[in-house]
């Protein structure tokens, strides 16, 4: 898996630690746009790798860091850089749209 | 040269799966467009994939969930050998046969597939309010998917906007979260199932306003609240909330086939009566995109059978179809 996975636990820590931009994907089981955008992430980790990494934020199991970035609506997409989010993609979208509306951190 | 194939179809929610599943099990191998990721109901699986509990789908008696119901219809036509790949169409050339569709750069000199038949079971999308706030807000306190974002309405107020069976299933999931959910409707009488109307009436978190209208929404950051306008008395007001929902009906997905397709004033395809046939020979259309009257997933599910069985007749009597079925009787 090129992606790896987040909690409220060890969020601040490996944000804090990484030394690459980490697209935090916020999902949820129940939520149906959420399934359909997984497989794209993982292709992205793969495709971009060395450059940015990819993190699964379950927000059904870690309810307090989503409210902390104000999450209402998933899937949510939030790029961390040097700790600090630096940009939000809200929905569900295709690997293209993805990685033009990204390519600062591709 | 791009090579042809006998079937092509465009979409995947119930009609477009359904003919997956038929035109699979008649030998054509049909390759099933199923558009892309999406937070609106034009995505893969189509509406259903932003629906909470199907309650109406025969066969499933305690309901089951949308999302669940795409993925068992997509893993039931890919047993059968259908292919799935998850792109949009960008242009299509019904002008001559094989037909032509195109994926991505919609410039390209050659098609990414020829067909010699075409299912277009494109479906329809929610119509949103029109107002400017909508793009600043959608994701922050707007939404479009009840099952995705109510979970981040614990305790609060929120609205809900519209008058059919959607709004109503909406309003009654998003009660397991929210404190108080208000449903603003146009007109004084409700348009959906009686059965969905004794629910919402019921429900003590439930409120209605009724001959109402959305002028304006309110916040920067995130939604607080929505102007109202009622149109019988024109008073206007403030509804404070943080989260609003808009289900007020939808809209065929017909813009690539403007011009091409014959369709009705409100864009939906025209079939010829009794049939999934378009004006164009070779082309035919089920679910949503051409039924504004019944819009359920089992009548699409019921007319994508339709096109998958026009079409294989119609490949039959154009001698396109592979021997294997045009001589042997399809065992249905």
């Amino acid at each position: 898996m090129p992606t790896f996975t987040l909690s409220d636990a060890n969020f601040d820590e490996e944000i804090g630690s990484a030394t690459e931009p980490v697209i935090v994907d916020f999902w949820a089981e129940w939520c149906g746009p959420c399934k359909k955008i997984g497989p794209i992430l993982e292709q992205l980790a793969e495709d971009h790798a060395g450059k940015v990494r990819v993190a699964k934020l379950n927000v059904d199991e870690n309810p307090e860091t989503g409210r902390r970035f104000q999450v209402m609506s998933i899937p949510t997409l939030v790029v961390f850089q040097d700790g600090q989010p630096k940009a939000r993609v809200v929905g569900a979208k295709s690997k293209s749209d993805l990685e033009a509306e990204l390519a600062e951190f591709l | 040269m791009t090579p042809v194939r006998n079937v092509v179809i465009i979409g995947s929610g119930p009609a477009g799966l359904t003919a997956a599943i038929y035109s699979a099990r008649a030998n054509l191998a049909p390759l099933v467009l199923e558009g892309e990721p999406s937070s609106t109901s034009d995505q893969p699986g189509g509406q259903l994939m932003l629906t909470t509990d199907v309650e109406n789908y025969p066969g499933f008696e305690d309901g089951i969930m949308g999302p669940e119901l795409m993925a068992s219809f997509r893993s039931q036509a890919a047993r059968f050998g259908a292919e799935l790949v998850a792109e949009k169409a960008s242009k299509i050339d019904f002008s001559s046969r094989p037909f032509g569709i195109w994926v991505g750069d919609p410039d390209g000199a050659e098609p990414t597939y020829r067909a010699s038949a075409v299912i277009v079971s494109t479906g329809a999308r929610s119509i949103m309010l029109g107002l400017e706030a909508e793009n600043r807000l959608m994701g922050r306190g707007l939404s479009t998917c009840a099952t995705c974002d109510g979970f981040f309405h614990q305790g609060s107020s929120i609205a809900v906007v519209g008058g059919g069976d959607s709004a109503l299933e909406e309003a009654l999931f998003l009660t397991k979260f929210a404190e108080s959910v208000t449903v603003i409707h146009r007109r004084d009488e409700l348009r959906a199932s009686k059965i969905m109307q004794e629910r919402a009436f019921k429900n003590e978190k439930i409120a209605f306003r009724w001959d109402t209208v959305v002028d304006d929404l309110v916040g920067d950051g995130a939604l607080e609240g929505a102007r109202l306008r009622n149109v019988k008395t024109g008073e206007t007001s403030l509804l404070e909330v943080t989260g609003m929902f808009i289900a007020i009906g939808h809209r065929p997905n017909t813009d690539l086939f403007r011009g091409i397709l014959d369709m009705d004033d409100a864009g939906y395809l025209v079939t010829r009566p009794d049939s999934s046939y378009t004006n164009i020979d070779g082309v035919f259309a089920a679910g949503d995109v051409q039924d504004h009257t019944y819009r359920q997933a089992v009548t699409a599910a019921g007319s994508g059978c339709m096109a998958a069985i026009d079409a294989e007749r119609w490949l039959e009597a154009q001698g396109d179809a592979p021997p294997d079925v045009a001589e042997t009787p399809t065992n249905w």
